[in-house]
């Protein structure tokens, strides 16, 4: 058995391990994997594809709404039920929850994939910063429009039914949730990476134009890419949303400035276009986050910006980067080191 | 022999500066066909007319008879017909086998096929059109890290990956250290007979676009100025004087 294999399988058990291992931390881990999920799908249009957008939070807002309007309607009249005046009593059967569960968010991840390639068709006609704004704006309309929609609870946003079952048992199940859903994005990932694809959008990265003239169909490759991206984080939204309970439009569902900016950082102080990065800086920036908001509250936003303005102007690789610039053996990327010093050489 | 491109009347004009005046030329099929002209006489004008980088204002461009001349970039490389850049263009970040491997034919390929990994056999097709233009040394070195001249090599090595019909070299030697010239001269021509690609080459050079092309024709100021056998290009007072800046 390789190295990897052992390496793999003990990470597989660490994972499984957690949050029995740490059991008042269980939420705290689960949020560690909706970082590490956000950020992987950030990377794969801004780190892998050279498409930096602000307006992925887009998603996971409307994963949110679309698993909670599922999962209701599945039972119940939807405007009645977010009615701020109705004042009803709704109940969710054990099998009720559940299939709310598992078909809000599969439709939360299909149809936030279709909504991308909706939105991609227009702005990725933009390039480079204006690409970045426009979506920043798509993901602020996105927030504005469904706080002033009463059918979906309007700026109260919607409540949803509780775990039914023991307290705990449901923060287990739903640190599983994300946490397979992180692995299967990983695993996803790593495998895109190593195809033609992968290679076709990291050629639009590297130069549109040249792709372009290569005759490479670039809008298709784009908007595969981000509908991708936009299924996961669709899926992490809704569950989510499940997780949360009750969630209002503004500063939980499209919270453009919180988890839309943190996955931005993330893959910056990991590494923007490598495949860990985006794990390892979700891990550092949640830990960072945590650790500055319990024990420096009042100048937790100071350290964060001071946190950004370091990284980007001295770790430009991030974290992974940073390695991989050091020890470019541990990357196999060694043969390409001798060749330069063979070069400079001769 | 039949021609592979036909440009008729071809205008563009840049606000009040005419870049292109009325062109007409036509390029024969599986022949090197040359295009030179003074600085700023609009050959490289002519040559984003004519691959769809920016749209024409009157005539009509056609690629084996079929009119490109308001199709997409993609498109009309997809057709098979490949340009390259004055200023280098490849994928720095990548290595040159990678960069090879992007520049497979994509007009041969399904979406889905995009979903699968390159095989031995096109392994194999980029390490030998790498060693072609000298450059299999250097195949995993990152790109962008080679030199100017061999990034124009690299360049013209992907170009051959996609498998062109006819492809526009924009000043294939320039930037090139002059004893690479001749062995670039010899490449140029194995590609047009050994691979069949047909070649309409921008070229300042004057002893290779006389040596290699078959027929040449010659801008100035924006407009048609000479065409012609490279003998009767030579000799021809007016392309002379063009040069030379009399009018």
């Amino acid at each position: 058995m390789s190295k990897k294999f052992y390496l793999y399988s003990a990470l597989i058990a660490f994972i499984i391990v957690a949050p029995f291992a740490f059991p008042d931390f269980k939420t705290q881990l689960a949020t560690v994997w909706l970082m590490i999920i956000v950020a992987l799908t950030w990377d794969m249009t801004g780190g892998q594809m050279g498409y930096n957008s602000l307006g992925n939070i887009t998603f996971y807002g409307t994963g949110m709404y679309v698993a909670a309007v599922v999962a209701i309607a599945l039972v119940y009249d939807v405007g009645e039920y977010n009615n701020a005046f109705g004042g009803g009593i709704y109940v969710f059967t054990n099998q009720q929850y559940f299939l709310g569960l598992i078909l809000g968010t599969v439709a939360a991840g299909l149809f936030c994939s279709l909504i991308a390639v909706v939105i991609g068709f227009i702005t990725f006609g933009l390039r480079g910063p204006y690409f970045a704004i426009g979506t920043l704006g798509v993901a602020i309309a996105a927030g504005e429009l469904v706080s002033n929609w009463d059918w979906v609870g309007g700026g109260q946003g919607i409540a949803l039914p509780v775990f039914p079952g023991d307290y705990d048992v449901g923060k287990v199940m739903f640190y599983f949730l994300f946490a397979g859903t992180g692995v299967i994005l990983f695993v996803f990932a790593k495998w895109l990476y190593s195809t033609r694809f992968g290679a076709a959008i990291n050629a639009i990265r590297d130069d549109e134009e040249k792709a372009e003239a290569m005759g490479i169909h670039t809008l298709q490759y784009k908007l595969a890419a981000w509908a991708i991206a936009a299924f996961f984080v669709g899926v992490a939204g809704a569950i989510s949303a499940f997780q949360l309970i009750h969630f209002e439009p503004l500063e939980t569902a499209y919270q453009t400035i919180n988890l839309g900016i943190f996955m931005v950082v993330c893959v910056l102080l990991g590494g923007a276009g490598t495949l860990w990065g985006p794990v390892v800086g979700a891990i550092l920036f949640h830990v960072f986050k945590e650790v500055t908001w319990n024990y420096l509250l009042g100048w937790q936003w100071v350290a964060l910006g001071a946190l950004i303005v370091v990284t980007v102007v001295y770790f430009q690789g991030g974290v992974v980067g940073w390695v991989m610039d050091k020890y470019p053996q541990w990357f196999g990327l060694s043969r390409v080191a001798e060749d330069v010093s063979e070069d400079e050489q001769s | 022999m039949t021609s592979i491109l036909d440009v008729k009347n071809v205008s563009k004009s840049y606000g009040g500066v005419a870049a292109n005046t009325d062109i007409s030329l036509s390029v024969k099929k599986g022949a090197i066909t040359g295009l030179i002209g003074p600085n700023g006489s609009g050959k490289t004008t002519l040559f984003n007319s004519i691959v769809g980088y920016h749209p024409i204002d009157s005539g009509s461009i056609c690629f084996e008879g079929l009119e490109i001349s308001k199709m997409p970039v993609q498109k009309i490389a997809r057709l098979g017909l490949l340009r390259t850049f004055q200023q280098t263009r490849i994928y720095g970040q990548m290595n040159g086998i990678d960069n090879m491997l992007i520049s497979l034919p994509h007009r041969k390929m399904r979406f889905v096929d995009a979903f699968g990994r390159n095989g031995s056999e096109e392994h194999e097709r980029a390490e030998s059109l790498l060693e072609f233009v000298g450059l299999y040394e250097k195949r995993f070195l990152r790109a962008g890290s080679l030199s100017f001249g061999q990034q124009k090599l690299l360049e013209f090595a992907m170009a051959l990956m996609n498998e062109p019909t006819g492809l526009l070299l924009d000043e294939p030697t320039a930037g090139i250290n002059p004893t690479l010239i001749n062995g670039l001269i010899d490449r140029l021509r194995r590609a047009n007979e050994e691979f069949g690609i047909t070649l309409f080459v921008i070229e300042h050079n004057m002893r290779v676009i006389m040596n290699m092309a078959e027929h040449i024709y010659c801008l100035a100021h924006g407009q048609l100025l000479a065409e012609g056998t490279p003998s009767e290009i030579q000799n021809d007072q007016r392309v002379i004087d063009a040069y030379l800046g009399a009018h």
